[in-house]
């Protein structure tokens, strides 16, 4: 019985398993915070592909690069989105996004 | 010899009476006695008048002043000579003579109004439409053009018009005015197309240029008959104007007027200025013109004659006597008697001026009567204007040591021996014939006015003589009416002044082949008109032609002392006897009533089938086409509404539709529009996976 290594395969099925996750989330979700999390899933659905690919690729350090840059970034984005969301909490009372709909007008 | 004086005097004799007029229609009624000027503007024409006589009939005989300017020139195509249209005076004798009579009678008539006129609300606009009559009259007889003569022919049209309805509140004298300015128009249709033929052919109005091109050969349209058409078409203004017969119905009417006015204007001269046209136009009448001319004339003398017989009314006497001498006149020129023919249209122009102006006297005296049967006995009342009435009378009755029986003579004489020597003897006849019937009927309106006893008593009793201002016209004329102001010789008419001295017949220019043989002037002479055979039977014409007219007044005279002062003859049982001829004569030989049963009817009806055509024919077919442009648009609004507008209605049903279904998408949440981000991003990578 070949003993059962953890190869390039199973990242990528995790990714791809935390991305649908993630878009799930941004989709279904109605609480915009909650729609923020589905997001963070998916940053870090790409940075377990890029951690993979670094690990099994042939592409030096640059994947880990590149994860460390999306942290940030989703840390940076984090703070603006939270942001944003008070800033709707403030203008609508709620943060229920399928009730904010101002973009049809 | 174009002596200024001449213009200057002529065109002030012209003038000044229209500046009366000026002056009367401006002062607007806010001057009270304005007609004094008028007069007095009158005065001073007259005299400037009396200086053209002299100087034309004693210091300069025999001498043309003529005046001209070039008014319009007429570009007749490249190299053809331009039209020039020339406007001008010309003053010879018979101007001068003519513009004296107009203008002294025209005076006279002035003086008889201030009376006669006394307290009409429009006394001053009378006096002003007089002296624009007297300007128009003076205008035909000064012309030297047919232009001008046309004008003014229609300027004396207007202002006859407006004197006969001067009282236009009466029906009968609006009705009247109308009937002579329609029965004129008649006449001056005639003499217009005339005066066209004459232009066309000539290239001019101007009546001397007209003669030396016939003179020189030229015909309208290279015919004899044209000439005589066109002579015959200017006399048939001549017949309108001068109411011959067949267009005399006019004059009986214009009585309506003012009486002063009907001696002015329907006696002595707007109706002479039928005679002075044809007097003017006589060098080109070609002899069928003339025997036609004759005949009308003679006609129209007999024909009013006959109805003067019987009418009742003073001045439808007078104006049918007017008529008769009026024919006279143009059946002399007809005959060739020239210079009579105008020594009869002077002589008349005094002694009839003078017979209405007496007639004005009586009717003015008996307050507005008119019918001679209400009259008699006037002679003491009235003795001054009795006696010139009866000078008048005995002059147009052609009675020796008149002015009447120099003319008179003379024409007769004419007639006379025009049948001789052409057998046209219906002119003679008719003509010797109303010497008879003139003599009758003017004792009878004599006799009857003056004499026998007083039919309406309070009428009677309250007749007084005229005033000073009324007489004194009387006088004057009837000193007129005698014969030595016209020629020593009471019995000789060829050795009046105006046969003898004044007036110079001119000679013919129609070519000798379309003109009496003894007309044509002898090869040698040409001082005299016509050959020694014409002069030879004129000559011997006067004789019997006096016996006869004298024996015809005293036969008429003794029949009208008979009939109405001896009373042995009783004229309403004749008229009982001879019912049919009575009627025939008082119903002015159903002149009237052929006119209205024919011609007005005729016009009428003629009128209303035009009407008729109008009404179905033209409005049919405008009505016809509008209904189809109707029809039209109706299918044309018809496709619009259908087609066009749903088309249009259908694009934008489209559009809305498809909006309506397509707005759903746009719900404004983010998550559906990422659904569909989601949803384009997978369909594009599995459209475009390698």
């Amino acid at each position: 019985m070949e003993s059962m290594s953890v190869g390039l395969t199973h990242f990528l099925v995790l990714s791809s398993l935390l991305f649908s996750l993630g878009i799930y989330g941004i989709l279904t979700r109605k609480n915009a915070v909650l729609v923020l999390m589905g997001v963070e899933l998916v940053l870090n659905s790409a940075n377990i592909n890029f951690i993979a690919f670094s690990r099994f690729g042939n592409f030096g350090y640059d994947g880990q690069l590149m994860a460390l840059f999306v942290i940030v970034l989703a840390a940076a984005e984090a703070a603006i989105a939270l942001a944003i969301v008070l800033n709707i909490y403030k203008s609508f009372h709620n943060v229920n996004v399928d009730e904010i709909d101002k973009l049809k007008e | 010899m174009n002596d200024p004086l001449i213009l200057y005097a002529s065109l002030i004799t012209l003038f000044l009476p229209v500046a009366g007029f000026a002056l009367v229609t401006f002062s607007l009624g806010r001057i009270k006695k304005v007609f004094i000027g008028e007069i007095s503007l009158m005065a001073v024409s007259l005299l400037s008048s009396v200086y053209i006589l002299i100087d034309k009939l004693f210091l300069h005989p025999g001498v043309t002043s003529v005046f001209e300017f070039s008014w319009i020139s007429f570009a007749t195509g490249t190299g053809n000579q331009p039209i020039n249209v020339k406007l001008g005076i010309s003053v010879d004798s018979v101007t001068a003579i003519l513009m004296f009579a107009v203008m002294l009678i025209s005076f006279l008539v002035h003086l008889f109004s201030v009376e006669y006129m006394h307290g009409d609300k429009r006394f001053n606009r009378y006096f002003g439409y007089l002296g624009l009559f007297t300007f128009s009259m003076l205008g035909i007889v000064l012309t030297h053009n047919l232009l001008m003569m046309y004008i003014f022919w229609e300027l004396v049209g207007l202002s006859s018009y407006l004197l006969i309805g001067f009282w236009f509140e009466k029906d009968s004298a609006a009705d009247a005015a109308k009937k002579a300015f329609l029965v004129n128009r008649i006449g001056d249709i005639g003499m217009f197309l005339g005066i066209l033929i004459l232009f066309i052919t000539y290239g001019t109005f101007t009546f001397s240029e007209i003669f030396a091109g016939i003179g020189s050969g030229k015909l309208p349209f290279d015919s004899e008959g044209w000439l005589t058409a066109a002579g015959i078409l200017v006399f048939l203004g001549a017949v309108g104007k001068s109411a011959q017969f067949p267009l005399h119905v006019w004059l009986p009417d214009a009585m309506e007027g003012p009486t002063p006015v009907s001696a002015l204007i329907h006696a002595a001269t707007m109706v002479a200025a039928g005679v002075y046209l044809v007097i003017r136009i006589f060098v080109m009448l070609t002899a069928d013109a003339m025997v036609f001319i004759a005949v009308i004339g003679a006609l129209t003398a007999f024909i009013s004659a006959t109805i003067a017989l019987t009418q009742n009314d003073i001045k439808k006497v007078l104006a049918y006597s007017t008529i008769s001498q009026l024919g006279y006149m143009v059946m002399s020129l007809g005959v060739g008697a020239y210079a009579f023919a105008f020594f009869h249209l002077i002589t008349h122009a005094f002694f009839k001026a003078g017979l209405f102006l007496g007639s004005g006297s009586v009717i003015h005296a008996m307050h507005h009567e008119q019918d001679i049967r209400n009259m008699g006995g006037l002679r003491k009342k009235m003795p001054v204007t009795y006696f010139s009435f009866l000078a008048y009378t005995l002059a147009i009755c052609g009675i020796p040591l008149t002015s009447g029986f120099l003319s008179k003579d003379g024409i007769l004489a004419g007639t006379y021996s025009f049948g001789l020597l052409t057998g046209h003897w219906l002119i003679p006849i008719l003509g010797f014939s109303v010497v008879l019937l003139t003599a009758f009927y003017m004792f009878r309106l004599l006799f009857k006015t003056f004499h026998g006893k007083p039919a309406d008593l309070h009428k009677y009793e309250h007749a007084h003589e005229s005033p000073f201002l009324m007489a004194m016209p009387l006088v004057v004329l009837a000193v007129l009416s005698v014969f030595f102001w016209y020629g020593l010789n009471p019995a000789s008419p060829d050795s009046a002044w105006f046969v003898s001295k004044w007036i110079d017949v001119p000679a013919k220019v129609v070519p000798e082949s379309s003109n009496f043989s003894f007309m044509n002037t002898t090869a040698t002479g040409g001082e005299s008109l016509y050959n020694a055979e014409y002069t030879e039977a004129q000559h011997h014409a006067h004789f019997p032609t006096m016996i006869m007219s004298l024996l015809f007044d005293i036969i008429a005279i003794g029949l009208a002392l008979l009939f109405y002062i001896y009373f042995k003859l009783n004229s309403r049982k004749l008229a009982a006897a001879l019912p049919a001829v009575y009627n025939f004569s008082l119903r002015k030989w159903y002149f009237d009533e052929f006119y209205n049963g024919v011609i007005v009817k005729g016009t009428l009806l003629f009128s209303s089938v035009l009407y008729a055509f109008d009404k179905y024919i033209i409005d049919g077919i405008v009505n016809f086409s509008a209904y189809l442009t109707k029809l039209i648009s109706r299918v044309s609004s018809a496709f619009d509404i259908i087609f066009v507008d749903g088309l249009v209605n259908f694009t934008a049903y489209i559009n809305g539709f498809a909006g309506k279904h397509l707005r759903r998408i746009q719900t404004g949440k983010v998550q559906t529009y990422l659904v569909l981000v989601l949803f384009a991003l997978l369909t594009l990578i599995i459209l475009f996976k390698p």
